[in-house]
């Protein structure tokens, strides 16, 4: 079968999912969800409020759990393991509520994430170079942040161990368009290290710039998947998918500042 | 590259309120401290009451830590945390038994050894019967607290028939061993022996706990848990294994609260699980669930009160804590120090 020589060839994704059905209780909210996320790529997962791309991320970890298809991380079937296991697998997690330790300090919630042991100097030279608050903040209680400063924390807290998947949900959320570039800086590193990126964005700009491929959402299944580039391009295809286009949504934009 | 601009923020001389705010529920103590001596107005049984306060407080706080530890973990409510505090009870009193030639011989030393030993050995009773309640009962109603009230509520009735069973229906009259008998006089001021060494291990234990929980990976495991243990998981710690440890952690300290709690009224009977629940869960609610320094701040006010009510109106000092529970839930609804759950 096609999934069983996947990871002997060199170049298999390092994630892929197989028609995923989730239901949250009674709910019925991802109905086959494929998708494939190919290595050492920036992966974005796109559509409009509410479609699921949450839960796809969530059921990924093991935080949902799915009732029909098949997770497969670097060739193996991850659907049934515990988080924690998912986890040690290699996959890094950034969710949409940042998950901050809002009783724990900055360092202490880095040192958390620092799974393997004590947290590596280069790697936190890296981080306090990418976002300098974090270092200023370092003994702070990070319930004391502001929205952005724990959404560095957030993202810096799985950038501090190396793991092959990143999976990130909205970074750029709530965050002033000169941090977001920062942010973007800081992804695009993580990507050079040679990790793969599987993210939600809403900032269309953003996921443009970042994308390597892209899969839509619509109705709690991927309906269209391609290379960013390709999405970027077809305004028609944005539209039709995700209500907006790049095009619209930068006059729209040029219109509420000029009234 | 664009770098985030690095922001200093002013610090600001704060107000003595703003100051005050967060240290207020640890203020508490040495308030109803001082008022306590306005009640009694006899430097001499004030010092008494507080000892004993302080003790009865202190082995409150040991048997009631875990309680509070495993519903923060997990959200777990286990009402049958009080038969742990029977069980080590009885096997640290039947040890004690056993040992009679060490708790009758004129010896400090052996004395102390032979209540180490009972210690221990409820301890030990305590954590094995903790993993077992773990496994057979609590674990297949996880999540659901109908359910757990039931079941836990269950399973103190059948723990506290077990032992009916197996040491008869009969309160077991005992008395401590020599060393820990009588008083140490200072000046015009009497100190009971056993209450200085209630509280020398109340404080070791709070202590230790408090190192455990500040300064160690599995402490911040814990700490980090208690907030939001989906988060913890997803980080690659697998909190279940760090669950059963608190759990069978904090059964063993109901153990060794409950052969203290013996050692203190040198008797035992089935039930008295049951009533240490009672004060337990009012601990555990005036701290805030999942709060361990609540716990401590709660279990500390429920003893001195106790003492200083049964000194000035006897009557009143049973009913003493549920005002005290109704007094601090009506001034903070969350309890003394409210848990941030992230959800
Ligand atoms: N805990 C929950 N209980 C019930 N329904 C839920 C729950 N979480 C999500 N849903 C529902 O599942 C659907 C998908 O939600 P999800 O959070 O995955 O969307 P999303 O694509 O991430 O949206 P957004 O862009 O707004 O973040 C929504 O209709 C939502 O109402
Ligand atoms: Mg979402």
């Amino acid at each position: 079968m096609a999934d069983q020589i996947d990871h002997l060839i060199e170049d298999a994704p390092i994630l892929r999912l197989d028609a995923v059905h989730t239901d949250i209780r009674q709910y019925h909210i991802l109905n086959g969800v494929d998708l494939v996320v190919p290595r050492g790529q920036v992966t974005m997962l796109l559509g409009r409020n509410g479609v699921g791309k949450t839960t796809t991320l969530r059921s990924i970890m093991g935080h949902w759990r799915i009732h029909r298809g098949s997770i497969t991380f670097n060739g193996a079937d991850i659907s049934t393991q515990p988080t924690a296991d998912i986890a040690r697998a290699g996959i890094g997690y950034v969710p949409e509520d940042m998950g901050i330790f809002s009783d724990l300090t900055v360092e202490e919630n880095m040192q958390l994430a620092a799974f393997s042991g004590p947290m590596s100097a280069t790697r936190l030279g890296w981080i306090f170079a990418t976002f300098p608050p974090l270092k200023t903040l370092w003994h702070t209680e990070a319930g004391h942040l502001s929205g952005g400063q724990k959404q560095m924390l957030s993202v810096a807290r799985a950038m501090i161990e190396e793991r092959e998947l990143y999976i990130i949900d909205e970074p750029t959320k709530g965050l002033a368009p000169a941090i977001v570039a920062t942010m973007v800086r800081a992804l695009q590193d993580l990507k050079d290290q040679g990790a793969s990126i599987l993210m939600v964005e809403q900032n269309f700009a953003v996921a443009a710039a970042l994308g390597d491929t892209a899969h839509v959402m619509v109705d709690g299944a991927v309906k269209w998947s391609g290379p960013m580039r390709a999405l970027a391009e077809d305004l028609d295809l944005q539209r039709s998918l995700m209500g907006f286009s790049l095009q619209t949504a930068a006059r729209d934009q040029s219109a509420t500042k000029s009234s | 590259m664009t770098h985030a601009p690095e922001h200093n923020p002013q610090i600001q001389q704060m107000t003595l309120q703003q100051r005050l705010a967060p240290a207020w529920p640890g203020l508490l103590v040495p308030l109803l401290m001082c008022a306590g001596f306005a009640l009694t107005l006899n430097p001499s049984s004030w010092l008494t009451l507080t000892l004993s306060g302080l003790a009865m407080g202190l082995m409150i706080f040991i048997m009631a830590s875990g309680m509070t530890l495993v519903f923060g973990l997990m959200d777990v409510i286990n009402f049958g945390h009080g038969a742990f505090v029977s069980l080590g009870a009885f096997v640290g009193v039947s040890v004690l038994f056993a040992l009679g030639h060490l708790t009758a011989a004129p010896s400090v030393a052996l004395n102390l050894l032979a209540v180490l030993m009972a210690i221990c050995a409820g301890m030990a009773a305590t954590a094995l019967a903790g993993w077992a309640f773990e496994r057979v009962i609590v674990k297949p109603v996880q999540g659901n607290h109908l359910n757990q009230i039931l079941v836990t509520v269950g399973g103190l009735i059948v723990a506290e028939q077990l032992i009916i069973v197996l040491w008869g229906p009969e309160e077991i009259y005992f008395t401590r061993p020599e060393a820990l008998k009588g008083s140490f006089i200072i000046g015009s001021i009497a100190v009971e022996k056993f209450r200085l060494v209630a509280v020398c291990i109340g404080i070791v234990v709070f202590a230790a706990m408090h190192f455990v929980l500040r300064r160690t990976k599995i402490g911040l495991i814990v700490r980090a848990g208690v907030q939001n243990g989906e988060m913890v998981e997803a980080l690659g710690y697998r909190l279940r294994q760090v669950f059963v440890a608190v759990f069978v952690t904090g059964c063993a300290l109901a153990g060794l609260g409950g052969v203290m709690w013996a050692l203190y009224q040198e008797v035992i009977t089935a039930h008295m699980g049951n009533q240490a629940m009672i004060l337990i869960f009012i601990v555990v609610i005036i701290g805030g669930l999942g709060s361990i320094e609540g716990c401590f701040i709660g279990a500390l006010l429920v003893g001195l009160l106790q003492n200083y009510v049964a000194f000035v109106e006897p009557k009143l000092a049973l009913v003493s804590n549920i005002g005290l529970m109704v007094a601090i839930l009506v001034w903070r609804p969350m309890g003394l120090i409210p848990v941030v759950k992230a959800k």
